[in-house]
């Protein structure tokens, strides 16, 4: 699963880094690399913008992964010898590097948008929820809870007009027409008379932030 | 069933159920706390149809609540079908409403999954969307007819008390011009496997593709399972027939329709005659139990047109 960001908008940034004069750049070495957001080069063009200002120094690094805490030993010195760290990973990253660095403030350079795939040249798209309770099986893999703009589970609504969506007919395909498709090509378009029941909101982040524990890799 | 042969007993229940051809209008509620409007609207429309459709933040724009609504204009002798759409509520507050509706004397509900709200006058709000709208119905039913809440618990105060559980006739839309054209009488089985009542269909224009639906219908012995009221909206001028053709989703205006209302001399008439050609054409069709009349923001012509298309004022 990649997690897309973009980077926020560079008067956003300044406004944070308003006051400090050492700075560490901290780019990510996973998603936010593949989807060009906060990897290598995304660190070093946005520390050359920040330099211009003659009032900040500027340093920059990037770790294999900002979501787990033991990537970021390799750049303890450095962290803790600045006064601020702007972080290029997605939101879970900033706040592992905030956990990690506890006396320094960290500052996101990204908005997190979604998880999804890269569809081809500077093009990305939405495609799990992270629901906690897959259908893909039930929908011929394509997700109704994403791919719908209302989340149904008996679509399509009236919006679906020559398979595009009414929200934006431009933009988003409608997903009930792609899982019709996708149904009717497996010979499988019996599925859809079945009336499916309410989804169980307690498996999302409406129960509450989530926890996963497993007994069968505790302790490796 | 308990206490008589109907499900709820509403004025509409019993027209339909005589097999007479139904005539529903729309109300739309005020966007302002506005009671005269309300009562102009329900006067206008009081005798003309059997009952009327109270919308609920239609477009995703807020107005007064339906609920609300369909409480005056039952007190002002107008028999209300209230709409619930999913967009705005949770399924804690649906029933809680429908709970709240009934005890006002409400007994007719129309089950929406609701416009997105990117459409409406808040397009940043957060949608519900907990349930949708087939789920809706499913729900409605269940606290009619099992006398459960969603969650399985019985409809009564305590555990010695008696079941008291709010019986609504349940009515729900279709559309059969939307996409996939071949899924859009399986969508409607759905409902009525949910618990639809009765069913009332987008607004037609293209009445080739309406009869190739209902033909679909009929095939499937749908219409016999529950009553079908054929959705009209009548047109104003050669501006709106082409906004309906070119901008609105799921509505379909042929050609022939935007010449007509282009040369009109009277466009507005001209508008109201093809309204009129259109429910002749209807009551010839099998399978359709009646029309549903939504003249919007020209409630006052309702009158008119249902003197025209030779149907009876109601009692």
């Amino acid at each position: 699963m990649m997690i897309v960001a973009e980077r926020k908008p560079i008067e956003e940034i300044k406004g944070y880094l308003a006051g400090h004069r050492r700075v560490l750049v901290l780019g990510c070495g996973t998603c936010a690399t593949i989807c060009l957001a906060g990897g290598e080069r995304e660190v070093a063009t946005l520390a050359s913008v920040l330099r211009l200002s003659d009032s900040i120094e500027v340093q920059e690094n990037t770790i294999e992964r900002q979501c787990d805490a033991e990537f970021f030993a390799a750049i303890k010195d450095q962290a803790t010898s600045c006064d601020a760290i702007l972080s290029m990973a997605c939101g879970v990253g900033v706040q592992m590097a905030a956990n990690v660095f506890t006396d320094t403030p960290v500052y996101p350079a990204l908005n997190t948008m979604f998880c999804g795939t890269n569809d081809g040249a500077g093009q990305w798209s939405e495609n799990c929820l992270a629901c906690g309770d897959c259908k893909l099986g039930i929908f011929g893999g394509v997700c109704p809870v994403t791919r719908c703009s209302k989340s149904l589970l008996n679509g399509p609504c009236g919006g679906s007009v020559e398979g595009r969506c009414e929200v934006d007919p431009e933009g988003i395909e409608c997903g009930w027409q792609l899982i019709y498709d996708r149904l009717k090509t497996l010979g499988k378009l019996d599925v859809l008379t079945e009336n499916f029941q309410p989804r169980e909101f307690n498996r999302t982040h409406d129960g509450g932030p989530r926890k996963l524990s497993r007994e069968d890799v505790a302790g490796l | 069933m308990a206490q008589n042969e109907y499900k709820s007993g509403s004025n509409l229940e019993k027209v339909l159920s005589r097999g007479e051809f139904a005539v529903t209008a729309e109300l739309g509620p005020p966007k302002s706390a506005d009671f005269d409007l309300i009562k102009k609207k329900a006067e206008i429309l009081s005798g003309w149809a059997d009952a009327v459709n109270i919308t609920d933040n239609q477009t995703a724009i807020v107005r007064v609540s339906s609920i609300a609504t369909g409480k005056l204009a039952l007190d002002l002798g107008v028999e209300p079908i209230i709409q619930m759409t999913c967009r705005d509520r949770n399924r804690l507050s649906i029933q809680s409403d429908i709970l709240g509706a009934y005890l006002l004397g409400i007994r007719n509900i129309l089950c929406l999954t609701g416009d997105h709200q990117c459409f409406g006058n808040h397009p940043a709000a957060k949608h519900v969307f907990d349930l949708d709208s087939i789920q809706l119905i499913q729900m409605v039913k269940n606290m009619r007819d099992e006398k459960v809440f969603a969650c399985g618990e019985e409809i009564k105060n305590s555990k010695k008390a008696q079941v008291k559980e709010p019986r609504m006739f349940i009515r729900a839309a279709a559309n059969p011009f939307a996409d996939p054209f071949e899924f859009r009488v399986m969508r409607l089985q759905k409902k009525i496997d949910a618990g639809a009542d009765f069913i009332q269909t987008q607004c037609i224009y293209d009445m080739d593709r309406f009869a190739d639906w209902m033909r679909q219908v009929c095939d499937r012995g749908l219409h016999k399972r529950c009553k079908i009221l054929a959705g009209l909206t009548p047109l104003k001028s050669a501006g709106m027939a082409k906004y309906m053709r070119d901008q609105v989703a799921g509505v379909t205006v042929p050609n022939y329709y935007v010449e007509r209302m282009s040369k009109a001399d009277d466009p507005k008439a001209e508008g109201i005659e093809i309204v009129t050609e259109q429910i002749q054409q209807l009551r010839q069709m099998e399978g359709v139990a009646g029309v549903h009349i939504m003249a919007i923001e020209w409630e006052q012509k309702v009158p008119e047109i249902v003197q025209k298309a030779g149907l009876k004022r109601k009692p």
